[in-house]
């Protein structure tokens, strides 16, 4: 027996080692783990280098805040929603709505109207698109389309609000070719981190002349005199503003080519039609017009994204809601919250964007979204039939040889009814932003639409009843 | 020997590994042993400014009230979050479960039993009852 003992105890030491070891290892694996959590815990960035004001290149930027510049660049992945978005070259929305066409004649949208790519393309699809290498098109575009106010500083020698004019003011293609004193191109990127982050602090502001005017004007309206966003605005405010920096109706004013945001009497649609129609607000004294309308010689007006405007009238903005809530949601890595500068649509990313809020499934909000904006869209198309069938009457009585002043009523309706329509399609929701508010405008426009197409039919039934009902009334 | 100095020596690393982890903390009731993962700060900081800050702490809406129920809450919540902590395989936005939603809605009635007697009758912890926080939903984290 006595030989064998120590034989025997080997393998049982042998095992206590392996066991001890595997728990030591897993001690060790648990340690490291909730020592990397804690790290995680301790919120740091690296200042690796400069950048200022004039740093337009948002991969400068990147190496200091490489989370926020990593969602960034996402902007360039295809992305598409029922109504929106596209890959390298999105849908005509003629194709989708036929009667945009007609809506157009006679202006450089009915040449090329794609659906809208990422942020990452603003600045290639407006080169290439038609209306721009077919027409003539002002520095003014490049306002929105371009990380742009180091080029302003540039021409203004200093002053961004006189560059601002100047640029616009200049050619497109001339603008888009600026380069500084050095040689080095002035106008190279799209939307980038300066355009809505302090260089020092990186806090939020607002840079866009267009929009610090046009705000300025609105709160001067609602009774606050010289407002500054950058200075007034709360963070939650402008977690909103530096979207609406573009994301808005403007117009390009005078010969100059200013780019004004029509902001003066409101944000409502009729507040915005009310401005272009006051003949005192233009340097000629009479209402504006983006271009004659070549069927019926109505002077109309062309609506471009009212994101921001339409914001404003729905359940989000009235709850507090900022767009970068639903469109920059946060993300967290480790233990930093970051917000995502994948900059897109929330149902693509529903989880972060609505249930923060909504605590339903995916489905059911998929669900609620997509029942809004299938109303809309059928609404919407309801609205172009009619307003195809006002173009088919007013078209067919210029033919037939009706004068301006006969047509003059039905004209002065095509506008409103114009305006109205095109306030709702040119705006990347599909009713979602405001669905009461964008059911009310398209029921306007169907309404204005009709009228005008009855004024149009009773010309044509007033002339074939004049010999039976002689001056009856005036 | 050998032995034991193996088992001494993970003892004693498990031993600093539990203090490290300030594994005490969660034995008390103090709110900021709940906020020791840096997961919990949105709700911590939530809590600091909702309006029941003033009346209840985390565990007095969220762990039963009595004593073997509410330390078999701790043991099992206790795993469930290590777990996933360490893991990371959590879907987020956190959500409360089906069993906390029951303890947390028990524990509305602990204190509010009273003054809504006239309005709640039978079991308001069926699976379609309507839960207190269905309607007061910023009572505990403020309002979103």
């Amino acid at each position: 027996m006595e030989p064998n003992a120590p034989r025997r105890r080997w393998p049982a030491l042998v095992g206590v080692a392996i066991v001890a070891a595997l728990a030591a290892a897993g001690v060790t694996a648990l340690l490291v783990n909730i020592i990397q959590r804690k790290t995680e815990a301790k919120q740091q960035f690296v200042k690796l280098v400069e950048v200022d004001e004039n740093t337009v290149d948002p991969k400068v930027w990147g190496t200091n805040w490489p989370r926020e510049y990593d969602s960034y660049l996402k902007t360039a992945e295809t992305s598409r929603t029922n109504f929106g978005g596209g890959d390298a070259s999105p849908e005509q929305k003629a194709d989708r709505f036929p009667w945009l066409t007609r809506i157009f004649a006679g202006y450089a949208f009915s040449l090329d109207y794609r659906d809208r790519r990422g942020h990452a393309y603003m600045l290639l699809d407006q080169e290439k698109t038609r209306r721009v290498t077919e027409r003539p098109q002002p520095g003014a575009c490049l306002h929105c389309h371009a990380s742009i106010i180091p080029a302003y500083r540039y021409v203004g020698k200093g002053d961004v609000m006189k560059g601002f004019e100047e640029v616009c003011a200049m050619k497109y293609q001339e603008a888009r070719a600026l380069k500084d004193a050095s040689g080095k191109p002035l106008v190279d990127h799209p939307v980038s981190c300066v355009d809505c982050h302090d260089s020092k602090t990186l806090e939020l502001r607002v840079t866009r002349p267009g929009f610090i005017v046009g705000i300025k004007a609105l709160k001067a309206h609602q009774g606050v005199a010289d407002y500054d966003p950058n200075r007034d605005a709360t963070r939650q405010e402008m977690r909103s503003y530096v979207c609406g920096q573009c994301h808005v109706e403007y117009y390009f004013r005078g010969d100059r080519k200013t780019v004004t945001y029509p902001w003066k009497n409101g944000l409502k649609v009729e507040e915005i039609e009310a401005y272009y129609d006051e003949g005192s607000n233009f340097a000629d004294g009479k209402p504006f017009k983006d271009w004659v309308h070549a069927e019926s010689g109505a002077p109309v007006l062309k609506a471009q994204h009212p994101e921001f405007e339409t914001w404003s009238q729905g359940i989000h903005a009235r709850s507090g809601v900022a767009c970068a809530d639903c469109h920059m949601p946060y993300v967290r890595e480790g233990a930093l919250k970051v917000s995502d500068h994948w900059i897109r649509s929330p149902l693509l990313n529903v989880n972060r964007a609505c249930q923060g809020c909504h605590p339903y499934s995916d489905a059911e909000i998929q669900g609620r979204v997509a029942q809004i904006q299938d109303r809309s869209y059928q609404l919407l198309q309801r609205a172009g039939g009619a307003l195809t069938e006002m173009l088919d009457a007013l078209k067919a009585a210029k033919a037939a040889g009706a004068t301006d002043a006969q047509l003059a009523q039905a004209r002065g309706l095509q506008r409103k009814a114009q305006w109205r329509l095109d306030f709702v399609a040119a705006e990347n929701s599909m009713g979602f932003h405001a669905p009461q508010e964008t059911a009310r405008i398209l029921g306007e426009a169907i309404d204005y639409g009709r009228q005008a197409q009855l004024s149009v039919e009773k010309l044509r039934l007033g002339e074939a009843a004049k010999p039976a009902e002689p001056a009856q009334k005036k | 020997m050998v032995t034991a100095i193996a088992f001494g020596l993970v003892g004693g690393l498990a031993a600093f590994t539990f203090r490290y982890a300030e594994g005490l903390s969660y034995l008390s009731s103090d709110p900021k042993a709940c906020v020791n993962c840096h997961i919990m700060r949105d709700e911590y900081a939530s809590w600091q400014h909702g309006p029941h800050h003033a009346a209840a702490t985390c565990v007095q809406c969220h762990l039963p009230h009595a004593f073997v129920p509410k330390w078999w809450a701790k043991v099992v919540n206790g795993w469930n979050h290590s777990k996933a902590f360490t893991l990371q395989d959590f879907p987020e936005p956190i959500r409360i479960g089906p069993r906390n939603a029951r303890i947390l809605q028990e524990n509305c009635l602990a204190c509010h039993a009273e003054i809504v007697s006239e309005l709640v009758h039978g079991s308001t912890t069926d699976e379609d009852a309507v839960l207190c926080v269905h309607c007061h939903r910023g009572v505990g984290h403020g309002a979103r």
